[in-house]
């Protein structure tokens, strides 16, 4: 078998069933590679390999069951390990957020995507870090650790599904589960060389994801390749009765066809997102991945989405407006951190003193502001009306084109420490990402080549609502010509 | 000076659904329940648990507005009401603000000056939040969290201030209660805080058209509580106008102890609560369809049920009134008019006025409960009516019924309770008496009148209470009268 830690997916998938690999093997072989590089990567807050190997062991039974008798049902991924986002609660085990205020907090029940996946006989090895409640885009405001990207260690995994993009890209796990809310999933994934797919909106319950702008947030999934992804996803998406913001559409068949063209596809490129200040690097790569695109009979449309420069204040009112209401549950009352006092309002101050770190801090108190009597107009409200003309810059693009093609990030992944002393500027980072999450379109990041320093560079391509298949299809009938996604760094 | 008061009232009414607003946690009885023992994820605000909106909660608040006879929004919206306390599991009540379930509505309400349409400003969704109790013991001071009532359905009715007098407020919360709980969405238990008010209160000088400087009472939770409240802030605020002050803009509370208002809040300190949209519920649709069907289906109202019962019976207003509290119980008394049909609607409204509504006071039964249906009821009257037994008897017959559910005829067989109306009978009981009593006999004879009513009493003992007293009343007065008669001729003869 060799190293199965470097198999993808859906081979493993395929050994596990003919029994070439059992799930404890695997399971094993994962847990060891975690215990060799977790010590310079630091993506996991907390691991379970108890857990694991029991689930191992009985998804080993299901399989044995199942050889004996093939027209038995067999959960689709039994056996398959995966790491999960310690932003989604997985039952009995700690989920954290990233944050000093959860920092023992065991929910008592899964995300729905989580039991999706373990009903699908999935092994979880783990839960990843975070930016502390998603907020960031480096997950170095984790408030326990700092994630390194396993290309370069001085670098940031990127954020804030750091944890989960550094796991997959030094194999420590062939599949992880991240959230996206304004690029958590996408810049990672380019950061770390990884495929990374944020859904539509609406199209994975959020039921069990841990709220942060509520409107935004969606999970999603990191993977070596657009067909991994797929395998993954198809199991998580669909209508949830707990989540009244997860739409009913019927989910497709995710098959990815090895179709060796992309005849008929039409690519939008639009203006917006090749702007000055970009890395240099990082716009040819793009460039080129379109350019085979084109290659392989796509066509490649100009197009223009006006509206995107105003992408970045928008997203920064309604998602700190909406976490500062979703952030007001920690007050050390019934869970969580409590810092004590016989006074009630010192408690809760105190508890949120303590427990909470400075960026959730500062975005509580934006949105706070931004909601605030006299302020609400100016602000969340204007923003509210912008985030309508950007959802319509995307709907009239999408009369032209099938997909739209940008970078994920202006630069590749950037030093450790180097946007400690300007929020803005890690704002920034997300600027090409943003616009998807406020108009609710689904983005699939994917490697497109390296930069000079060996950093890989990622590029988007972003659909229609609910159209996912476009997005993975195109992504895989590229990979199936390039090895940008095959590429791992060393250790 | 004279001045007018102008008072509006939200009203928060629970709504009688099965599961809570957005979760799909039991309603429970608070006067049964562990406390926290009808909680889940959900309504515990536990992270990343997120709310689905209750069907029949948007069924039984369509069903009040369309009774008020407000516009249903096609589309209205959850928003999140932002603020710190122990008994918000989430930090935020989801509520409705800028664009509620329904708009413009009215309620007419019967006083004793006529009819008055009282306007309704809004109707909206919400849940209710937690409970806190506090405890001081060993010294030690503590409050205890029960969040079985949080995530409960609540409907809040918003009046215009429309109402101008102690009276019209209680007659306008009373009229919106039993309008609920003829609509089947509420317990009307306010002991179990079912309804709860608050009053928003501002008087102005008569004549003048400007609202004055109003203040809000919180937490009113009984209709005593509401009326001694308004009637304090409107003596309150006159003596601050007469005295050359203004009034203040603030939220108050009610101390029922000391019946008086005390300030929560001043205008400065008003809570900003920051509503924003609820991300997580997509706005709330209400199809044509379904508000048509709702409409088709109303109970007939309180209102329009007075009006009939008033045209139909010939009883008072303030008669339908009591009857129509209750839908059940108007249909109570309907149902007894219906089985007897050639008795006066009077005779049966006063057992049910008298008998009725003493029983169910002293033991808090509904009409539903209590063991006399109204063939029972009916049968007893009957009795009465077909001379069997007499009007006292029939009364204590009646308790018994109330209290054993045996009907009328069973209680007199067993009891050998029926009435004596054998005409020789009552005149040998009558020749007896007045023979036993010839002092008394002079007396009455010497023109002491008022022991007519004596010796009628000492006949009805003798016939064990059971003697028809009309009879009684005619045999003793033509055998007094003989008796005068032949005294003025023994007298004559003389």
């Amino acid at each position: 078998m060799g190293n199965v830690c470097t198999l993808s997916a859906v081979e493993l998938c395929q050994a596990l069933r003919k029994g070439e690999v059992s799930s404890r093997a695997l399971t094993r072989a994962y847990l060891e590679r975690i215990d060799a590089l977790e010590p310079k990567l630091q993506a996991f807050l907390t691991l379970t390999p108890d857990l694991a190997l029991q689930q191992a062991d009985l998804a080993d039974q299901v399989l044995f069951e199942w050889r004996k008798d093939t027209a038995r049902l067999l959960p689709p991924l039994t056996g398959l390990p995966i790491v999960i986002k310690d932003l989604l609660c997985q039952r009995g085990v700690r989920t954290t957020c990233g944050s000093r205020i959860l920092e023992n907090f065991i929910p008592p029940y899964s995300a729905t995507a989580v039991q999706r996946l373990l009903d699908a006989g999935v092994v979880t090895l783990g839960k990843t870090n975070t930016d502390e409640f998603a907020m960031g885009s480096s997950t170095e405001n984790s408030a326990y650790q700092i994630t390194r990207n396993p290309w370069n260690l001085t670098r940031v995994p990127g954020g804030s599904s750091g944890g989960s993009a550094a796991a997959v890209a030094s194999a420590m796990a062939p599949l992880a589960l991240g959230t996206d809310t304004g690029g958590s999933v996408r810049q990672p994934a380019a950061f770390c060389g990884v495929t990374g797919l944020k859904p539509t909106y609406g199209r994975v319950p959020r039921y069990g994801l841990i709220a942060y702008g509520s409107s935004l947030d969606s999970v999603g999934v990191l993977a070596r390749s657009a067909a991994d992804a797929a395998m993954l996803f198809q199991h998580m998406a669909g209508y949830d009765p707990l989540d009244a913001s997860a739409m009913d559409v019927p989910v497709p068949r995710y098959s990815l066809q090895d179709k060796r063209d992309m005849r008929g596809l039409r690519i939008g490129v639009p203006e917006q997102y090749f702007i000055t200040g970009i890395q240099h690097e990082v716009e040819q790569a793009v460039r080129n991945a379109i350019t085979a695109m084109q290659g392989l009979g796509a066509e490649v449309v100009e197009i223009s989405l006006p509206h995107t420069k105003y992408a970045l204040p928008v997203y920064y009112l309604i998602a700190p407006a909406e976490a500062s209401a979703n952030l007001a549950r920690y007050d050390g009352v019934r869970f969580g951190l409590r810092v004590d006092d016989p006074n009630m309002t010192a408690l809760t101050r105190k508890s949120r003193g303590a427990g909470f770190g400075p960026e959730v801090k500062r975005r509580i108190m934006l949105g706070t502001y931004a909601l605030s009597a006299g302020y609400y107009d100016a602000y969340y409200g204007q923003a509210q009306k912008v985030r309508t003309l950007i959802k319509q810059d995307f709907e009239k693009a999408f009369e032209q084109v099938d997909v739209i093609a940008a970078p994920v990030t202006p630069s590749t992944a950037f030093k450790i420490g180097e946007h400690n002393e300007d929020p803005l500027a890690m704002y920034l980072e997300d600027v090409f990402t943003l616009p998807a999450n406020l108009a609710g379109v689904p983005g699939l990041a994917f490697p497109v080549g390296f930069d000079g320093e060996g950093l890989p560079i990622g590029m988007q391509l972003m659909g229609r609502h609910f159209d996912e298949q476009t997005l993975l299809q195109a992504a895989h009938t590229y990979q199936l010509f390039t090895d940008w996604h095959t590429r791992r760094p060393e250790f | 000076m004279n001045y007018l008061a102008d008072i509006g009232l939200e009203v928060h009414a629970e709504l009688a659904t099965r599961s809570k607003m957005f979760c799909a946690c039991p309603v429970v009885d608070p006067a049964l329940a562990q406390p926290n023992q009808a909680v889940c994820p959900v309504c515990l605000g536990l992270p990343g648990t997120l709310p689905v909106v209750n069907q029949q909660a948007v069924e039984f608040g369509l069903r009040v507005a369309l009774a008020l006879d407000c516009t249903i929004a096609p589309v209205s919206i959850f928003a999140r009401k932002n603020y710190f306390y122990p008994d918000l599991p989430k930090g935020y009540q989801i509520s409705q603000y800028e664009e509620p379930l329904a708009e413009h509505g009215i309620l007419p309400i019967r006083t004793p000056q006529g009819v008055r349409n009282i306007r309704i400003r809004r109707v909206h969704l919400e849940e209710d939040t937690g409970k806190l109790t506090h405890v001081l013991a060993d010294g030690e001071a503590y409050s205890l969290v029960d969040l079985n009532r949080a995530g409960v359905p609540l409907l809040e009715i918003v009046s215009e201030p429309d109402l101008h007098t102690v009276e019209e407020v209680r007659v306008y919360a009373e009229s919106l209660r039993s309008l609920l709980c003829t609509l089947g969405v509420n317990s009307g238990d306010m002991e179990k805080g079912a309804i709860r008010f608050e009053a928003n209160v501002s008087i102005r000088p008569a004549g003048s058209s400007d609202l004055g400087t109003r203040v809000e009472i919180k937490n009113l939770n009984s209709f005593k509580a509401m009326e001694r409240a308004v009637a304090y802030q409107i003596g309150q605020q006159a003596r601050l106008l007469d005295a050359g002050k203004a009034v203040e803009q603030e939220t108050l509370g009610w101390d029922a102890d000391r019946e008086v208002t005390y300030s929560q809040r001043s205008k400065e300190e008003a809570h900003d609560y920051r509503y924003f949209p609820e991300p997580d519920l997509p706005p709330l649709g209400v199809e044509a369809a379904q508000v048509e069907r709702i409409r088709q289906n109303l109970p007939e109202l309180p209102f329009a049920l007075q009006e009939r019962l008033i045209q139909q019976y010939g009883i008072s207003a303030e008669e339908a009134h009591l009857l129509s509290v209750d839908g059940n119980l108007a249909n109570y008394f309907e149902s007894c008019v219906r089985l007897a049909e050639d008795m006066p609607a009077r005779i049966v409204l006063n057992w049910i006025t008298g008998e009725v509504f003493a029983w169910m006071n002293q033991t808090g039964e509904s009409i539903q409960q209590i063991k006399v249906p109204p063939e029972a009821l009916i049968g007893l009257l009957n009795e009465v009516q077909q001379k069997i037994v007499n009007l006292n008897t029939a009364k204590s017959i009646m308790s018994e019924m109330l209290q054993s559910g045996q009907t009328a005829q069973v209680i007199i067989q067993q009891k050998g309770l029926q009435q004596v109306t054998d005409s020789n009978l009552i005149a040998a009981m009558v020749k007896e008496v007045l023979a036993a009593h010839p002092d008394e006999v002079k007396a009455y004879l010497d023109g002491k009148e008022t022991l007519a009513n004596w010796l009628f009493g000492q006949v009805m003992r003798r016939a064990g209470g059971k003697a028809d007293p009309h009879m009684i009343r005619t045999e003793l007065e033509s055998q007094l009268k003989n008796m005068t008669k032949n005294t003025l001729r023994r007298e004559g003869e003389k």
